[in-house]
């Protein structure tokens, strides 16, 4: 969908060099898909003209995506422009000898300014939408009990969703609309309420004896599937948008969790167990049997999300010391370890991650731009920020 | 590299050119309007298409499955009244990563049923938790087994299954603070909540 052209140029090149002679192409294919990630040199842009809020805010996005803010003498692009007033700037690429941009923005603050700018050279490089004027929802544990908080992607902007003082948590977002599933205590024991954040409406959704765990809406919105322990196992489940037609997928004294959906909609991954050993499957959402995803080179792997492209799964795994943010091919196949985290997700671009991090007092929001390997830390707030979803 | 600057500076006197000529307020043409300022709501987010749901929020089939689970009862005892010191004296721990019930502890759900089969009016709730070694979904699922297994123990030993509720905090409620095994020990447990009817 997405033309990466410059992205794919820079994969190919690594893999012929890998590959040694151009002449395989299947062992190119293989080497280029492994390698692509954490294994990109971000491009170098330099910046000139703007100041404060604005130039913090481009320097930010675009190191998130694919750039490298660097001076003037070893960039390969010059965003120049400026913030006095309404935000401009134009784009040139010195090694093609280009202009590639000439924008002005009007209306919204200097923050949304630069961030459609920002949004526009990531358009113009790599030829896929920004991330600038995306929304993040996630998790906020204040000690006894954690709200639900909306945000900016860089963590700006947060507002609570819910006041409820107990424990929420798996916040999801409804595919292209302004709502959330989520587990709140309010009502005693974990149930999914859905909550309308464009009304401020919100309602029970599954509340079945026993646990009711990890709401993920299809990518269509028409499904919702979920960890219900209600049959005396925890299972996995899924059922219509509106709650009718409710199913049973696994059925197993082993428990599943943090199910998400492929992007055609066709598969339901999750982590499960395979015996007493830790495993991604997927299972189709009419039923059937599951499939084990191979995540060699990462072990005990959870939380998984596959990227709106279709091309990649990204998931937690679980090790003696810590937490990693692992990448395989959505087909399964070898783990490329990014960077030590948890609970990632996909931006709607499928280039950048957002993941949770330990910390001494808590954890803390992170961007990983999948690859380049560059991470930044979210703008915080006060408590254990954590489980965030990225709306798409 | 002097001919690319100089290349570079033509093709930026180009651009600038085209804009001045295009543009009524020195601006470039391509004038890209954005939605107005935030006003500080979570109704500015854009796009936004309200989801219609029926008032009914799913409910419980009742169709008992095949095999060794015993099902869930509808909702549990809402509105009981909790006290969690009459048997926090019979707490079960668990290994890590398990939910399998360790022979020592058994005596302990054996004095749960005894009290249960004392108290006839009475319930219990069943409370799994986890320590922080797990990611945060897999540990409320395990939290949820833990707290099954037990449930499962006490069907067992002669307690009613409608008498028995579950939840699972996963790691978001720790009974000791800290990051090492003397902490995550006492983490791994199921505590037990006395229910009984509102009077």
């Amino acid at each position: 969908m997405n033309k990466k052209k410059p992205l794919l140029l820079l994969t190919l090149l690594t893999a012929s060099l890998l590959a040694g002679v151009a002449g395989a192409q299947q062992e190119i294919n293989i080497s280029r898909e492994v390698n692509v990630i954490g294994g990109v040199k971000p491009l170098p842009i330099a910046l000139s003209g703007f100041s404060g809020e604005a130039a913090a805010v481009l320097k930010f996005d675009l190191e998130v995506q694919g750039f490298k803010v660097v001076d003037d003498s070893s960039a390969q692009y010059e965003l120049a422009g400026g913030n006095n007033g309404d935000v401009h700037g134009q784009l040139n690429d010195r090694t093609a000898r280009t202009s590639l941009l000439a924008k002005a923005y009007s209306g919204g603050t200097t923050r949304t300014q630069a961030h459609a700018l920002a949004d526009d050279v990531v358009s113009a490089v790599f030829h896929m939408p920004g991330i600038g004027q995306t929304k993040i929802a996630f998790k906020v544990d204040t000690g006894a009990n954690s709200e639900v908080y909306v945000s900016d992607f860089d963590g700006h902007n947060a507002q609570a969703v819910t006041h409820d003082n107990t424990i929420v948590a798996a916040p999801t977002w409804v595919p292209r609309h302004l709502a959330l599933f989520y587990v709140s205590y309010k009502l005693g024991n974990a149930h999914i309420w859905f909550h309308n954040l464009a009304t401020g409406a919100r309602d029970v959704f599954a509340r079945y004896g026993g646990s009711n765990l990890s709401p993920a809406v299809s990518p269509d919105g028409s499904k919702v599937a979920m960890i219900l322990s209600k049959s005396g196992w925890v299972d996995l489940w899924v059922c219509n948008i509106d709650g009718s037609g409710l199913k049973e997928l696994t059925h197993s004294p082993q428990d599943e969790s943090s199910p998400c959906w492929s992007p055609d909609g066709k598969w339901i991954l999750f982590a499960g167990k395979v015996g007493e050993r830790r495993v991604l499957r997927k299972i189709s959402p009419e039923g059937g049997e599951a499939q084990t995803i191979s995540t060699a080179g990462a072990g005990s792997p959870s939380e998984p999300d596959w990227s709106p492209d279709g091309k990649w799964i990204v998931f937690t795994s679980q090790y003696s010391r810590g937490f990693n943010i692992c990448v395989i091919p959505a087909a399964g196949g070898p783990a490329t370890v990014v960077v030590e985290g948890e609970d990632p997700s996909w931006s709607p671009n499928s280039r950048t991650v957002v993941f949770a991090r330990r910390t001494g007092n808590g954890r803390v929001l992170s961007l990983l731009d999948v690859f380049t390997k560059q991470v930044k830390d979210v703008k915080q707030i006060s408590g254990s920020d954590s489980q965030p979803s990225w709306a798409k | 590299m002097k001919t690319k600057y100089i290349f570079n500076l033509l093709s930026l006197g180009l651009v600038l050119t085209s804009l001045a000529t295009t543009g009524c307020h020195k601006r470039p043409a391509t004038l890209t309007p954005l939605p107005g300022a935030r006003t500080g709501h979570i109704g500015d987010v854009p796009p936004t298409q309200p989801l219609g749901f029926d008032n009914n929020t799913t409910t419980s089939t009742g169709i008992p499955p095949v095999g060794n689970p015993i099902p869930m009862s509808k909702d549990g005892h809402v509105g009981w009244i909790p006290n969690t010191d009459a048997l926090k004296a019979e707490t079960v721990y668990f290994d890590f990563d398990s939910s399998a019930i360790k022979s020592g502890e058994q005596s302990k759900i054996d004095n749960v049923a005894a009290y249960l089969n004392q108290n006839p009016q009475a319930a219990v709730r069943v409370e799994g938790n986890c320590d922080e070694r797990g990611t945060e979904e897999y540990n409320r699922s395990l939290g949820e087994r833990r707290a099954l297994a037990v449930r499962e123990y006490l069907v067992r030993a002669g307690v009613a299954a409608d008498r028995v509720d579950t939840v699972s905090y996963g790691e978001d409620r720790p009974a000791v603070p800290g990051h090492d095994e003397a902490a995550y020990k006492m983490n791994r447990r199921d505590d037990f909540v006395v229910l009984t009817p509102p009077q």
